[in-house]
């Protein structure tokens, strides 16, 4: 479904992707994992289009976007949840979703019809998913942190994407949360049919859920594979696993 | 109110919007005075010339952002304002067009009220329905935060220019409503001033809110009108209002209440646990 063929970005003179490679079956679940720093950030913003790539390609569905712009891609079916908590603070967490949904119906140009009472199930059925449909009604920025991640996830999935990539779900998350987010991760893949890219650092995590991993390392790909394969690679080993 | 659209709920640094008012006004008055159209073309013409401006203005402008926006949007309608001042021979410079004919229905106090009256509360009626729309909640989506709007789909620059087409469309009725009131125009109405003048009725009445310019408005039209009568530094008071609004209720007076108002309904259905919108600042 997605192909990411020896993608760089650099800043300056910094190599943030310095040839990645990165392969996303219809249907899998796929983690990158990395240290800090190895660039898995800044590979899903060349994905989602909100950075530019400097050289290689990206490939959705047989069609090359590495140089649309960010709403084009999420129209084709990407959508993403961001790393550091990314909402409308003002709106409800009706509106946070509505936002989506309206976009992904191609109705955000509606004028005169009051908002209120369109693509009121759509957004619903979203939030009852997630586990936020009793707040509804609340001021985004009033949420929990915990509360506010999983926003960023119904938020993401607003836009029916067919790729849900996202960037550390669980940071900052209490145990409790980050358990229950890893269940509504798997439900969504299960029953959405959702092909979902994420990154972790929580290799737990990572082990039990990915169907396939890719490494970084220094904007890299050292090795993408099944999870056992990547387990026992002795590069990963040495420059990663080992270290944790 | 047309300004709050792209200030409050757009969240763009629509610094000089009065141009748009002015260009309103004059597209009715030279109408009406170098042609023999008929008047009620005048009325459709001034605030679609507005919004054409707007459009014009807008599409520089959307390229920016935030202050960057704000400076260009300054220069560009300054632009505006110096050609109707500096062209004599079309636009009177600043003497202004005076005497504009008007239809008897709508020239006597009364009549030139109750019409006013009546475009005010239509216009009132759309720019809340517009507030209300899918298209409202997507613009002020894009004012909390248009990075991730643009992430969910939503062509930002786009939305950006449609709400200023708008806004600027609202600002020509204005305009035209002027010239039905007083039958004579002036440059001043595209100076810069007059933008700040409403700026401020916008921040100080509450930015975030539908009622708050109107709001704003009053309080400063009242001191001009009150404290103005006892003192020509009347603005000297508007301007301490002002640095306390600034300190103590940021988000304008009208923000303030709605704050209450909301605290205590939800101290009554929740027994006392309240809610702290007033945090979240717009990006």
């Amino acid at each position: 479904m997605l192909q990411v063929e020896s993608l760089t970005k650099s800043f300056d003179d910094f190599m943030a992707v310095n040839g990645a490679n990165l392969s996303v079956g219809k249907g899998e679940i796929v983690a990158v994992i990395g240290p800090n720093g190895a660039g898995k950030t800044t590979l899903f913003n060349l994905i989602t289009g909100a950075l530019k790539r400097d050289r290689g390609r990206i490939i959705f569905k047989g069609e090359d976007i590495s140089e649309l712009p960010p709403y084009k891609i999420c129209k084709k079916g990407i959508s993403r949840s961001y790393q550091i908590v990314n909402i409308f603070p003002r709106l409800t967490i009706f509106g946070n979703v509505q936002v989506a949904v309206l976009s992904q119906q191609r109705r955000s140009s509606n004028l005169f019809r009051p908002a209120q009472n369109i693509a009121v199930k759509e957004t619903r059925t979203i939030l009852e998913t997630v586990g936020l449909l009793d707040k509804e009604n609340n001021i985004a920025v009033s949420l929990s942190h915990g509360d506010q991640k999983i926003l960023e996830i119904a938020i993401a999935l607003g836009n029916e994407p067919e790729l849900l990539i996202l960037d550390e779900p669980t940071a900052g998350m209490s145990p409790e949360e980050t358990l229950a987010t890893i269940e509504l991760i798997k439900r969504l893949a299960q029953i959405r049919g959702l092909t979902i890219l994420f990154c972790e650092h929580d290799m737990e995590i990572v082990f039990s859920i990915a169907q396939s991993i890719m490494v970084m390392r220094q904007g890299q790909t050292i090795i993408q594979g099944k999870p056992e394969e990547v387990r026992h690679n002795p590069v990963v080993q040495e420059a990663y696993l080992g270290v944790e | 109110m047309s300004l709050n659209m792209v200030v409050g709920h757009g969240g763009m640094f629509q610094f000089h919007h009065a141009v748009f008012y002015g260009v309103g006004a004059y597209t009715i008055a030279l109408m009406l005075t170098k042609t023999s159209m008929p008047i009620w073309v005048g009325f459709i013409a001034g605030p679609i010339a507005a919004a054409i401006t707007g459009l014009i203005i807008g599409w520089f402008c959307v390229r920016l952002t935030r202050l960057y926006f704000g400076m260009l949007q300054i220069s560009l309608g300054s632009l505006i304002w110096a050609i109707v001042f500096r062209w004599y021979n079309f636009t009177g410079g600043d003497d202004g067009i005076h005497g504009i004919p008007m239809p008897s229905l709508i020239s006597s106090s009364r009549g030139s009220y109750y019409f006013i009256l009546i475009i005010l509360l239509i216009c009132l009626v759309l720019m809340y329905m517009i507030l209300k729309s899918p298209f409202g909640s997507t613009l002020q989506a894009i004012r909390d935060n248009s990075q991730r709007c643009e992430a969910v789909g939503v062509n930002v620059r786009h939305y950006q220019l449609l709400g200023i087409v708008i806004a600027t469309f609202f600002a020509g009725v204005a305009g035209v409503l002027f010239v039905v009131l007083e039958r004579s125009v002036f440059a001043e109405m595209l100076f810069w001033v007059l933008s700040l003048e409403i700026f401020i009725m916008c921040l100080l009445g509450g930015w975030f809110t539908f009622a708050g310019p109107m709001l704003g408005a009053a309080i400063i039209v009242a001191l001009r009108t009150f404290v103005g009568k006892y003192t020509e530094y009347w603005t000297l008071i508007l301007g301490v209002m002002y640095i306390l609004v600034i300190f103590f209720l940021p988000e304008g007076v009208m923000s303030y209440f709605q704050e209450i108002f909301k605290t205590q309904t939800k101290e009554v259905a929740q027994g006392g646990q309240s809610i702290d919108a007033a945090s979240g600042k717009p990006h």
